[in-house]
């Protein structure tokens, strides 16, 4: 475990540069005036998969890993709502999960931003039109950002992100 | 007695390549007691517009066949009263269907929760309030039981379900998992598209596992129609699902040991893991491989360029990996976690007919590349790592194994690439077919029926989780309630690929 752990200090990081400022100053303008108020430095993400088919989960996932290492950009997933300033929803929003979410996006303290990730959060993608589900996540609770891609990369993921914080700074 | 080769013998099945016969309720009945005798493993069982089928393996022989109940009265037989795995199956028939399995040991809904404003909306459909409705747990009795309610919502990045845990102290004496959160409707979202549609949302019942489902998908339709496609397809199809498996194994090999405590594997094998990810987008042009896989062959031909790029990954794959299985396997700690946690009886792994790691951890060796041989696997060689152990660190080991293996067969597959077209197209018009694929967690079942216009009537694919989620409830008995993630993660079941 020593030599592993010493490589790991002797080689070069693994982490990229993160997305280009053009994309992220794009997405940033979408975002409702709302939205602009003081999020400080950081953001607490509060993930809840509404339906989705565990693709966008995978990609979430991946934000963690050592090049896109997410924490560096103050960036991080908590456990439960209630730490939360940013709730990212995935899935069409099974009608299964709808209370479930709202009842998530109550319990989360104001001031609060929804980002819809992937096209089934945004309108239910390939879902939309079943019986079992609300064709996204704005039908549910108020969406402050969505970041399309089916699913989205860890790089598409990461743009809309910081462009929240961004936001949240000017 | 009733067994596959009396309902080989009936002709006149337009399903392919295995047959599919209609019995009668005492056929049906017979088949039951078959399973029930452990002789055939259930392999499926779905409804249909006043009709049941249930798909029976005959692990012995590696045949499969369909035997298809007429229910004109609303109701069938319970499987479920001789054959206990099949009762989340018949539940999900009787909500979607509303098909009554009689007899039924439990009468309780599954996927129907009450909120979709519609109840049997695959059947005879009715209008509901939508307004949701109660669901018993099971009782469990005794002084100082105490009950922990999780979830649908997870602390983690992580599906929703229900589980609720019967604790004595810290020991779980009781699971019982509810899930259905994330039912989408998916097979009713199928019907009626065409093929190259229902693809596409055939890959999206587990995200995860898109290349088997797509693939799965894919072997029906073209057996349904008796098109065959050209090997250089087999090949890339057979590369997609070994870059799907390897990807998912280092992912779940990170993920277990970071539920231990171990977040060092995490790391590391995050970066693998996003290593194949990346060789994998520059082969096909998606990082999770969706929509590649098409009826009639593949939608992305591989350049030269792209077969560099997965060697490479290969060989850092080969190059980082030993160096964290010898941590795995050195580090005390981590073993303290996983060895002897979370077992899982060998005897429940047969009856339930459970597959991939769950299974092959527990001493059933079924590989669906290696029973029931498809291409590009019927011409390879690999080898289908079995322990007995069944536990944690039993399931940590067949996912290794299996790493190594999906390497090699990707440089095989790379070496051997059959030149020449990589689609056909698929001429329209019915038929049913039937096709079995291993996917990374287990054998993905599909049966597809074409009406005269080409386009889908009706399609069901079962997910290998439908087998292993039952088990996971016997596997934490006894265990205390911290080690649930861990188990859990272990199995790492689909709640998408189940909830439909
Ligand atoms: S957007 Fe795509 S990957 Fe994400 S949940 Fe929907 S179908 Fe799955």
């Amino acid at each position: 475990m020593r030599k592993l752990l010493l490589q790991g200090l002797l080689k070069a990081p693994l982490t990229e540069k993160g997305p280009d400022d053009a994309a992220v100053e794009a997405l940033a303008r979408e975002l409702d005036a709302a939205a602009r108020a003081r999020l400080g430095r950081s953001l607490s993400i509060r993930e809840v998969d509404a339906g989705s088919c565990n693709g966008c989960e995978l990609e979430i996932h991946a934000l963690g890993n050592a090049f896109y290492d997410l924490d560096r950009f103050g960036i991080r997933f908590v456990a439960s709502p209630r730490h939360a300033d940013v709730l990212l929803v995935t899935g069409p929003v099974a009608k299964n999960m709808a209370e479930a979410l709202k009842r998530t996006y109550d319990a989360t303290p104001s001031p609060k931003w929804v980002v819809a990730a992937g096209d089934c959060a945004i309108n239910g993608g390939l879902f939309a039109g079943s019986y079992a589900v609300t064709d996204g996540a704005a039908a549910v609770i108020p969406v402050d950002l969505k970041i399309p891609g089916c699913p989205p990369t860890p790089v598409d993921l990461l743009t809309g992100l910081l462009a929240l914080l961004r936001a949240g700074k000017a | 007695m009733v067994n596959l080769s009396d309902l080989f013998a009936r002709n006149g099945s337009a399903c392919r390549p295995w047959p599919r016969v209609s019995v009668n309720e005492a056929e049906w009945s017979a088949l039951c007691a078959e399973l029930a005798a452990g002789r055939l493993t259930l392999s499926a069982l779905f409804g249909d517009s006043a009709t049941v089928h249930m798909a029976l393996l005959d692990e012995a022989t590696g045949r499969l066949a369909l035997a298809s109940l007429p229910c004109p009265a609303g109701a069938f037989p319970s499987v479920a009263r001789h054959h206990p795995p099949a009762a989340r199956l018949e539940r999900t028939i009787r909500d979607l269907f509303g098909l009554t399995p009689v007899g039924a040991p439990d009468d309780r809904p599954w996927l129907d929760h009450a909120r979709w404003g519609v109840r049997a909306p695959l059947g005879a459909a009715s209008p509901d309030a939508g307004a949701g409705a109660a669901y018993t747990v099971l009782p469990v009795e005794g002084e100082g039981v105490h009950q922990i309610p999780v979830g649908p919502v997870h602390a983690g990045i992580i599906e929703p379900g229900h589980f609720r845990f019967s604790a004595y102290g810290e020991t779980v004496v009781r699971l019982e998992e509810r899930l259905g959160y994330v039912h989408k409707g998916t097979e009713g979202l199928m019907a009626g598209r065409t093929p190259e549609e229902a693809a596409r949302i055939a890959g999206r019942h587990s995200g995860d596992a898109t290349v088997a489902y797509a693939l799965a998908f894919c072997r029906a339709v073209e057996a349904a129609r008796g098109v065959a496609i050209p090997e250089r397809a087999h090949a890339l199809r057979g590369l997609m699902a070994e870059l799907e498996r390897l990807a998912n194994h280092l992912g779940d090999i990170g993920a277990i040991c970071n539920d231990a405590a171990f977040a060092l594997m995490l790391a590391h094998c995050g970066v693998l893991r996003e290593r194949v990810l990346r060789a994998s987008a520059r082969a096909f042009g998606h990082r999770l491989m969706m929509d590649r896989v098409v009826p009639g062959g593949v939608a992305q031909d591989i350049t030269a360029e792209a077969i560099t790029g997965v060697k490479a990954m290969v060989a850092e794959v080969r190059r980082a990996f030993p160096a964290l299985v010898r941590l795995y396997d050195e580090t005390a700690s981590l073993q303290d976690r996983t060895v002897g946690t979370g077992f899982t009886k060998p005897e429940y792994v047969r009856q339930f007919g459970a597959g991939g790691f769950v299974g092959r951890a527990s001493g059933r060796p079924f590989d669906a590349r290696r029973a029931l041989p498809y291409p590009p696997y019927d011409r390879l060689p690999f080898e289908v790592p079995v322990r007995t152990d069944g536990d944690v660190n039993a399931r940590v080991w067949v996912r290794i194994r299996e790493v190594e293996e999906s390497l090699g067969l990707i440089i095989r597959l790379l070496d051997t690439l059959p030149k020449g077209d990589i689609l056909v197209p698929v001429p329209a018009g019915g038929g049913e077919g039937v096709a079995l694929v291993e996917s990374f967690r287990g054998d993905v079942f599909a049966f597809v029926a074409l009406a005269a216009d080409g386009r889908v009537r009706r399609a069901h694919l079962r997910d290998p989780s439908w087998f292993q989620w039952p088990l996971l409830e016997t596997a934490i008995e006894g265990n205390i309630v911290a080690d649930f993630p861990l188990c859990n993660k272990s199995f790492n079941c689909s709640y998408s690929g189940v909830d439909l």
